[in-house]
């Protein structure tokens, strides 16, 4: 703890002494340190705030607490490899991380076109639960850090009729590497149709009870309206992208403006709001909610039979995974396969599987409008089975950079509204 | 006229098929043998086998393909890019269209202009930067470091890159900052990796290592590190030494 005359830097020590330094000082303003270790940073995210009473002044957000150095190690694995790293950077937004990244190879290989319909759909119904997932999750934690933990049951349980979902398809809940460059990694499971149109008849009413909730909840409105305002200019000056620009009233939206995965076949609206709070940002989330279901009955309607991997024996992942009373894992049929019936099969397998696919050399840069705004993905290759170079355009990277924005001159509680509102995934922040 | 004639047929000898051949031979080496694994043996007979990397592609005019609807406005955003710029046009040293993306690669010194205008310019009106990033080219002697930069215009829905580079003994690039503040973090994230400053950067630190850390680690010659891991009495070597395809 230091304390001069200005000011009070109380990062460390106990609170005890801190009050009564202040008592003994006549300095007036006080520099806390909020994180990385904090119920309400969304993860490791640290923030240093000089405040003048409640108000606080001045806003520092530091980051790199989750720095795990996801790019460099992709460089040493093969591209396929590559979607197991990705899907665990926003690891709330796994399959928007994946679809990116995959289409960015797709992109270098030149196989866009080829990339088969019934895989397409399956990456958008996936994409658009998971961003009815994330959006669920924005919301119950936004309520949990403003102290209404039934916001916050609520919003995980609904999350968790996605993740069942998740579960049956990729096998797991989270960190799914399900999407893969040429395709997704398995066709959907029997029943998985089944289960999605359940979600479908019950997600409607479970979005009225959140909405009956919060839209017009007093307390809610008095913590979230006119609280943490970013205008437009602001939005395009500092990046924002996703539902924090589309509640400062521009409808601007990838899926709309660049599609990709055949986006431009379905029909939905981009929800718009002109607000520019926290109270604006929730509606537009949960708007974009009630699209994505839209967006996931039409998938429904699309699904033809068909192959889900790319025809093309040199790209094309060969291993098979089946359903098995412990969950999704090997297949049975394609290791007797590879093991005692094809020797060429094998073979095949163990080339793609350990050295993997030659990608021609080139950059190439793909974007898809994830969960909390634009996710893009840039890829360099040199030739080789390994990617030379890829980054990621994380978009809560680039969003907590408005914070200071958003919250100095507010006080102390809205600056929990305005980092809760951004929707921050530290996982996706330092990758 | 002769001139145009001349250049025309300066051109016609660029394509020809042994400045082409001298060309590709001039490449880096990527791999050899057939399997791009030195670690066993090749007995196919393919030992001697040499896959060199590609030449630094130019395209020409036209840059709009009418068969990919991709790169329906390249033309004309090259041709406003060129009339914005007007004196300082020459620092687009080359553009590359690739994989339906422009890429325009300029001088460093040009950089700042160059955003102003994208940003400005109501022709190009790129409201939107998207960051930049590092590449780390060791075989490309003076210009190792690349700065990537990602540009969208919501008004054209229009999209474009703009590469730059530096040599690695002068790592030094302008800071756009003052005109797309959004790349303030991304700057210091390439800066932490890479080891590029940008000149006029209110404040570049370290974002996403330690303050004090030593090196820049998406350098190539940053090691990845790692330890052998034992499982069951067979130790596995960490990522970087076992073998690899290249």
């Amino acid at each position: 703890m230091t304390v001069t005359e200005d000011y009070i830097d109380a990062s460390g020590g106990d609170w005890d002494d801190v009050i009564e330094k202040a008592q003994a000082t006549s300095a007036e303003r006080l520099v806390v340190n909020m994180g990385p270790q904090h119920p309400s940073t969304h993860g490791v995210l640290r923030l240093i705030l000089t405040l003048d009473g409640e108000t606080c002044t001045e806003a520092r957000v530091a980051i790199g607490y989750l720095h795990t150095g996801i790019e460099k190690n992709m460089e040493f694995r093969t591209w396929t490899q590559g979607t197991t790293f990705v899907t665990r950077m926003d690891y709330l937004t796994p399959l928007f991380n994946e679809t990116a990244y995959c289409l960015a190879v797709e992109k270098l290989l030149g196989v866009e076109d080829r990339i088969p319909d019934r895989a397409s759909v399956i990456r958008v119904m996936m994409m658009e639960l998971n961003r009815m997932a994330s959006h669920f999750v924005a919301m119950a934690t936004f309520g949990m850090e403003l102290g209404a933990t039934t916001v916050m049951t609520n919003g995980f349980r609904e999350r968790e009729m996605i993740l069942d979902v998740f579960e049956l398809v990729t096998g797991l809940r989270m960190n799914h590497a399900y999407v893969r460059p040429g395709g997704v990694a398995q066709d959907l499971p029997p029943g998985a149709v089944g289960k999605v149109r359940e979600l479908l008849k019950e997600m409607p009413e479970r979005i009225k009870v959140m909405r009956k909730l919060l839209d017009e909840n007093p307390v809610y409105l008095a913590r979230t309206k006119d609280v943490a305002y970013l205008n437009l200019p602001g939005c395009m000056a500092l990046g924002v992208t996703g539902p924090l620009l589309r509640a400062s009233g521009l409808a601007y939206d990838l899926r709309k403006a660049k599609p990709y995965c055949g986006y431009e076949g379905y029909e939905f609206d981009v929800p718009v709001s002109d607000g520019g709070d926290v109270y604006a940002r929730y509606r537009v989330r949960i708007a974009e909610m009630e699209e994505s279901l839209k967006i996931i009955e039409q998938c429904l309607d699309k699904l033809a039979p068909g192959p889900v991997m790319i025809e093309d024996a040199k790209i094309g992942w060969p291993a098979k995974l089946a359903l098995g009373p412990d969950g999704m894992g090997n297949s049975p049929d394609h290791i007797a396969h590879i093991m005692s019936s094809s020797m060429e099969a094998l073979i095949h397998h163990f080339k793609l599987v350990t050295e993997g696919f030659r990608v021609p050399a080139g950059q190439a840069y793909t974007a898809v409008e994830s969960a909390k705004g634009e996710l893009g993905c840039y890829a360099v290759s040199d030739g080789g089975t390994r990617p030379y170079r890829v980054h990621f355009r994380d978009p809560s990277f680039t969003h907590l950079q408005a914070v200071a924005a958003m919250c100095e001159g507010g006080t102390v509680a809205d600056v929990i509204a305005a980092v809760a509102s951004i929707d921050p995934v530290m996982g996706g922040v330092d990758r | 006229m002769s001139t145009d004639n001349e250049r025309e047929r300066d051109e016609e000898a660029a394509r020809l098929p042994d400045r082409m051949g001298e060309e590709r031979l001039a490449a880096p080496i990527k791999r050899t043998g057939m399997f791009g694994t030195g670690t066993s043996g090749d007995t196919s007979g393919f030992g001697l086998l040499q896959v060199r990397g590609s030449a630094p592609v130019s395209s020409q005019r036209p840059f709009t393909d009418p068969d990919d609807p991709r790169t329906a406005d390249f033309d004309r955003v090259a041709d406003d890019l060129e009339a914005a710029l007007g004196d300082s046009a020459g620092a687009v040293e080359r553009v590359e269209v690739s994989h339906g993306e422009i890429t325009f690669h300029v001088l460093r010194e040009a950089l700042p202009e160059l955003a102003r205008v994208l940003r400005d310019d109501p022709a190009l009106r790129y409201e939107l930067c998207l960051g930049v990033t590092g590449v780390h080219f060791p075989d490309r002697e003076g210009r190792e470091l690349h700065a990537v930069y990602q540009f969208r215009s919501i008004t054209h829905n229009s999209e474009i890159r703009v590469t730059t580079t530096c040599p690695d003994t002068d790592r030094h690039i302008p800071s756009i900052v003052a005109v797309y503040p959004t790349n303030d973090w991304h700057e210091r994230e390439a800066w932490d990796f890479f080891g590029i400053v940008f000149d006029g950067h209110p404040a570049l630190t370290r974002i996403q290592m330690p303050d004090d850390w030593h090196g820049h680690p998406q350098r190539k010659d940053y090691p990845l590190g790692g330890i052998p891991v034992e499982y069951r009495g067979a130790t596995v070597p960490p990522p970087d030494q076992r073998r690899s395809y290249t």
